[in-house]
């Protein structure tokens, strides 16, 4: 419990299961201020799950979450948390398609989002410039008024991270944000993602082992829902454990 | 011939034992139609009472009596018009003789005054005035033997001691009879309508009783008649609890009627019996009320299966699936006409013919729905929805055009018509016979499902359809064919609900929110849900009748459903996880 | 504030079409009272009464394509709030007739008093005022919405659940709505109607004024749906639609938009019956049939869903035929509505409006691209086809 307080997002002990199958088993796992975590694990390993539970679309059935010290995250829904400041990247790109770039960057920032608010909103020159400044740090600016539905995969992947970006979240959960990419578009991710990191803690999910090296920062390998390692990516990449579960011989 | 013979006397028995209070229809659904077979048999039977009973019982032991010829029979009954008083009696003790049951109506009647002789003739006749005549009804057969003005009658006239023969003659005809079956007949109907003067009778027929069938019947006769009789206290008391023993409305009515006029010692004893009998009846009734949820819940299992195929394992929306439930009735209907018109000895076989038939109907139209509409919409459920509304209105009014708009009457089979008791229940065959076969639709869909090729590759392919598709399933195929089976399920329901239901173009209407509901409130995909979702909201509905009444229960049924799914969006049994999300 | 909501409600289409729904408010009912029926412009009042039965399911239709088309929402049971609207207005109605019933009972409606009805149910107090109808109007509709909504959104009962449990609300008001002692005339419904605001409601006049009336409330409906589909809430709205987990955790309480809209949108759909029950003359429970919101969804598909003006053109394009259809093969109605449903799903999926917009998207795409192509060419936008 001493370290809770320092700690942007805690769990601890936390174990969910569907039918019988355990998805989580006691898992604790840490993210401080600032931090750039990656994750990496077998498929089945609690990767998405544990982002339904940080993000509240699934109550653990044990163990507990905080945000910032004393935010007990299992209490409160999506919505909420996301108002707190967590942002979630799905691991399918999820943009509004049948809108525009701009629109969907108008949606994502962080204004009042009542429904009278969002019903009388109107924008101003302040929202402007800064879903401006987003458009170019994701460089989507040339095609602001296309509709999302046009965008190729990469740029709805980026799209996506801007929206986040327009949320100001205090943490950013990215699901394999580079599934698809080309290689000189996975390097891109990279830089912003650490470009991101330098305001914003952020947890990347991720199996390409190359992005990971990339990103250059601490590496948790979870399997059958719980944390196996934890270390740089060579300390992990060596781990027998992780070998023999994920990585291969 | 004796096949007809057992089901009037079955009949007789079972409305002469039917409770009152029980009408004919237990109509679970509240769609209010009395079954074919069933209709105004109990009314009937209850007027005429026991005379046509024993005339049934009669036609049953035709064959023993055979040895008798007929003739012989009617002189002796003729000669009943000429002797005296005591000439009377010797003629009555012969008649008794002969063993005929026949005789019996002719008896009862001459006890009862009406029996004349025709004048013209001096042939006896039973004789009931009809306006100004009398119409003639011949005392042996029972048949109708025309009119006769008074002036041309003479009556039979009977005194006390000549009734008194009348009665034991009918008593030695029936109650010692060597046929068990005419035996427990006499006792029930001694039974039915006890009196002081049977239990002479009685106590007589008890001493030489053997069969164990027969003599607690006769017991419960005696106690009975013993309660109406000026006999000692003591034996009062056993009676009462005799009676006790049997329950049931008559024992009630026979005590409350004894108890105004019972001795003061013995009325404490009514009273606890009157009190434990109405606990029992209490009992029964809510076990009566668990029988009709029991079998409304087996009409929405019938009528939800299906859709527990086509919604709960492929997703798909069909409204037109209460319209393969109609296309099942329809077939149904159009198997007896051609059974009426062509085959009429095959009749008990329809509905066993009327099955694969409408399987087959209803499978082939819903095999031409999923690839003629269905399969474009895979993944769009909404329109989905609306495409098969329109092919249900297609299919409706294509009914309607050729069949016209009215009822269609669809007969019961005479092994699905009646009803029997069991305990204080009364339960109709064509119900029993609907819950068993519901059962086993359920059952057979199960083995399908789990057991064989197909329901493999059915479930493979709603679970995974690429991956199906990559191990050589041809998906395609597996949906059509998933899709008609839900279908031809949905048409062999139509052949059950066409006997307890209108057939009528809207016939398949009505079921379509009722199955829906059963499949959302029994968690979609999975067939057991659906199976007590049927059953819990077919008891629950009938538990809430009684307080709320028929339609007021179907709309609490409906709020608490609606309440449900926001409770438990998924259903009772839902699928948890993240296959649920995809 | 309202000033931005109404300006960004303009655009040219809802211009149009506004412009001709007031030219018809004045139009028809000047060609019915000013023409002799001899003229050859005069429109007989029948035909009044029948357009502006039209106008009252198109304002309807567009109500479900708020929630339907902007939403996602497939409500099938938005005839309900339709109905409730009229009973409502019909309440008012069978208070005016007052003694002139056949029992000339000065309070009782003659079906009270036919079941032997002592007093006036408490529900029916105060429905002798038209303000007080007129309210009701719009409240018991979007009071039955938002606490249906409020259940059924809180708990995410989503998609088909969601229409197959708005269809059990409608069944279990049919069911109930047809009980006598319910006291809303059970299975007669109300009818008879004398006078509104103390006009002959058979009069000419009246009949056109109900027309007028149904054009401006189809006028304003419009400007207000556009008005809410076009703001920030409507692109959420939107959203909800297309990816309803992106909404969430973006921040936006999901169930909140979509109550609003559907609150809305029950609203709009009682003003539209209380039209309604005025010029058919009747309000019965038959109006609760699960068929009859199911048609409202088709005519909403026919137009164009998540159009403004595809589910007005939707609704008066199949109504009209059905007028037609049914006067000269009345057997064959049914076939045609079904097949209509069929072929709308299969070939038309974005309905009249939608084609004829994706249509001319499509030509502006074209000529913006042979525009803009050169200017691509070597540019630093990632390339487009880079994926897979």
């Amino acid at each position: 419990m001493s370290e809770k307080p320092k700690s942007l997002l805690y769990l601890d002990g936390v174990s969910v299961s569907f039918d019988g199958f355990k998805a989580l088993n006691s898992l604790s796992f840490m993210v401080e201020p600032g931090e750039l975590r990656a994750i990496i694990g077998p498929n089945g390993a609690g990767k998405t799950t544990m982002m339904d539970i940080i993000t509240g679309k699934t109550r653990p059935d044990e163990g507990q979450v905080f945000f910032k010290g004393d935010i007990d995250l299992t209490k409160k829904d999506e919505a909420e948390i996301a108002r707190l400041g967590i942002g979630r990247k799905f691991q399918k790109p999820t943009v509004f398609e049948s809108h525009t770039v701009w629109d969907n960057l108008e949606l994502a920032l962080n204004r009042k989002r009542g429904v009278f608010a969002t019903l009388f909103y109107t924008l101003t020159a302040q929202d402007k410039a800064r879903i401006e400044e987003i458009l170019s740090t994701v460089r989507l600016a040339g095609r602001k008024d296309d509709l999302a539905a046009n965008l190729s995969h990469g740029q709805k992947q980026w799209l996506e991270i801007g929206m986040l970006l327009a949320q100001e979240p205090e943490l950013l959960l990215v699901d394999e944000p580079v599934a698809g990419m080309t290689d000189a578009e996975t390097a891109e991710t990279a830089d912003l993602l650490k470009e991101i990191a330098k305001t914003r803690s952020v947890v990347v999910v991720e199996h390409d082992m190359g992005f990971i090296r990339e990103l250059g920062v601490k590496v948790t390998c979870l399997a059958e829902g719980s944390v196996l390692a934890e270390g740089s990516i060579d300390f992990v990449s060596s781990d027998t454990k992780v070998i023999e579960n994920y990585l291969g011989r | 011939m004796l096949a007809g013979m057992q089901l009037l006397l079955w009949k007789a028995q079972h409305s002469l034992a039917v409770d009152p209070r029980v009408k004919p229809e237990d109509d679970a659904g509240g769609r209010g139609r009395c079954p074919a077979g069933q209709r105004g048999v109990s009314g009937e039977f209850i007027k005429t009472g026991i005379a046509l009973l024993l005339l049934a019982i009669s036609l049953l032991i035709m064959p023993v009596t055979a040895s008798h010829a007929a003739d012989d029979i009617r002189a002796m009954v003729n000669a009943l018009g000429e002797g005296n008083f005591s000439e009377n009696r010797k003629q009555i003790e012969e008649l008794a003789k002969t063993g005929d049951l026949k005789l019996v109506p002719m008896l009862e009647a001459m006890s009862k005054g009406d029996l004349y002789q025709r004048k013209t003739d001096k042939q006896v006749f039973i004789a009931k005035p009809a306006g100004s005549s009398f119409k003639l009804i011949d005392p042996l057969t029972g048949a109708g033997a025309g009119e006769e003005a008074q002036g041309g009658l003479e009556k039979i006239k009977v005194n006390n001691s000549l009734r008194r023969a009348v009665r034991d003659a009918v008593g030695g005809l029936t109650l010692m009879s060597p046929d068990d079956a005419v035996r427990l007949q006499a006792a029930r109907t001694i039974l039915a309508s006890p009196s002081e003067d049977s239990l002479e009778l009685v106590d007589k027929a008890l001493a030489t009783e053997k069969s164990a069938a027969v003599k607690p019947v006769l017991e419960q006769a005696r106690a009975a008649s013993l309660l109406l009789s000026s006999r000692p206290v003591e034996q009062k008391k056993e009676a009462v609890a005799t009676i006790r023993a049997i329950g049931g409305q008559e024992s009630l009515g026979l005590l409350s009627s004894v108890l105004g006029n019972a001795d003061a010692s013995l009325k404490p004893d009514i009273e606890a019996a009157i009190a434990s009998i109405e606990q029992d009846r209490q009992l029964w009734g809510v076990a009566q009320n668990v029988w009709y949820g029991l079998s409304l819940g087996s009409v929405l299992l019938l009528a939800a299966i299906g859709l527990a195929i086509t919604f709960g394992v492929m997703g798909i929306i069909n409204m037109a699936h209460g319209e393969m439930v109609m296309l099942g009735a329809y077939t149904t209907f159009v198997v007896q006409e051609i059974i009426r018109s062509s085959f009429p000895a095959l009749f008990d076989w329809s509905l066993a013919i009327a099955l694969p038939l409408a399987f087959l109907v209803t499978g082939v139209v819903g095999l031409a729905i999923e690839r003629g509409v269905i399969r474009f919409l895979y993944g769009r459920p909404l329109e989905t929805l609306l495409a098969t509304w329109g092919v249900s209105l297609i299919l409706q009014q294509a009914v309607r055009t050729i069949f016209g708009p009215t009822n269609r009457e669809v007969g019961n089979p005479a092994w699905m018509s009646g009803a029997f008791e069991l305990g204080g229940l009364t339960i109709t065959w064509n119900r029993l016979w609907i819950v068993f076969f519901a059962l086993a639709v359920f059952a057979a869909l199960l083995f399908l499902l789990k057991k064989t090729p197909l329901g493999l590759q059915m479930r493979a392919v709603t679970q995974n359809r690429r991956m199906a598709a990559s191990m050589g399933i041809r998906t395609p195929w597996v949906d059509a064919l998933t899709f008609a089976l839900g279908s031809g399920i949905a048409g062999i329901a139509g052949v059950a609900l066409s006997q307890i239901d209108n057939v009528s173009p809207n016939l398949g209407q009505g079921y379509i929110i009722d199955s829906f509901m059963v499949v959302v409130f029994g968690g979609v995909g999975n067939l057991w849900g659906t199976l007590v979702g049927a059953f819990t909201l077919g008891i629950l509905n009938k538990f809430l009748e009684p307080y709320a009444g028929a339609v007021l229960g179907k709309i609490l049924v409906l709020v608490l459903i609606i309440l449900f799914i926001q409770k438990r969006p998924r259903g009772l049994f839902a699928l948890k996880g993240r296959a649920v999300e995809a | 504030m309202i000033t931005s909501f109404l300006i960004k409600s303009f655009d040219r289409t809802v211009i149009v079409a506004v412009a001709i729904l007031l030219a018809l408010a004045a139009l028809i009912p000047a060609l019915n009272l000013l023409t002799g029926p001899d003229h050859p412009l005069h429109v007989p009042t029948y035909l009044v009464s029948l357009f502006g039965k039209y106008l009252t399911y198109a304002l309807l239709a567009l109500a479900l394509d708020l929630v339907w088309g902007f939403c996602g929402i497939l409500s099938l049971g938005h005839a309900a709030f339709f109905a409730l609207g009229g009973y409502a207005m019909g309440m008012y109605l069978m208070r005016q007739i007052g003694a002139r019933g056949s029992y000339g009972n000065p309070v009782l409606p003659d079906f009270m008093v036919f079941l032997n009805w002592k007093e006036l149910p408490w529900f029916w107090h105060g429905f002798d005022m038209f303000w007080f109808a007129a309210l009701m109007v719009v409240l018991v509709p979007g009071l039955l919405a938002f606490v249906f909504g409020w259940f059924a959104f809180r708990s995410r009962v989503n998609g088909v659940y969601l229409s197959i449990i708005t269809q059990a609300m409608t069944y279990a008001l049919l069911l109930a709505f047809f009980r006598n002692d319910m006291g809303f005339g059970g299975n007669n419904g109300l009818t008879d109607f004398k006078d509104i605001l103390g006009f002959n409601i058979q009069a000419d006049g009246t009949r056109a004024a109900l027309f007028a009336a149904s054009a401006l409330a189809l006028a304003a409906a419009l400007v207000l749906t556009s008005g809410i589909v076009r703001s920030k809430y409507g692109k959420i709205l939107a959203g909800v639609r297309d990816a309803e987990s992106r909404t969430r955790f973006l921040g936006y309480r999901v169930e909140h938009f979509k109550l609003f809209a559907f609150t809305v949108s029950a609203m709009m759909a009682g003003i539209a019956g209380a039209l309604y029950v005025p010029q058919v003359g009747i309000i019965n429970p038959g109006e609760f049939e699960p068929g009859n919101s199911i048609e409202v969804v088709i005519w909403t598909a026919v137009g164009g869903r998540g159009t403004l003006i595809g589910p007005i053109l939707g609704a008066i394009l199949v109504n009209g035929g059905k007028s037609i259809f049914t006067a000269a093969f009345p057997e064959f109605w049914l076939f045609a509505l079904g097949g209509l449903f069929v072929a709308v799903t299969l070939f038309l999926p974005k309905g009249i409006a939608g084609t004829a917009q994706a249509m001319l998207a499509r030509r502006k795409e074209y000529r913006k691209a042979a525009d803009t192509d050169a200017a691509r060419e070597g540019a630093t936008a990632p390339n487009p086809v880079a994926a897979e």
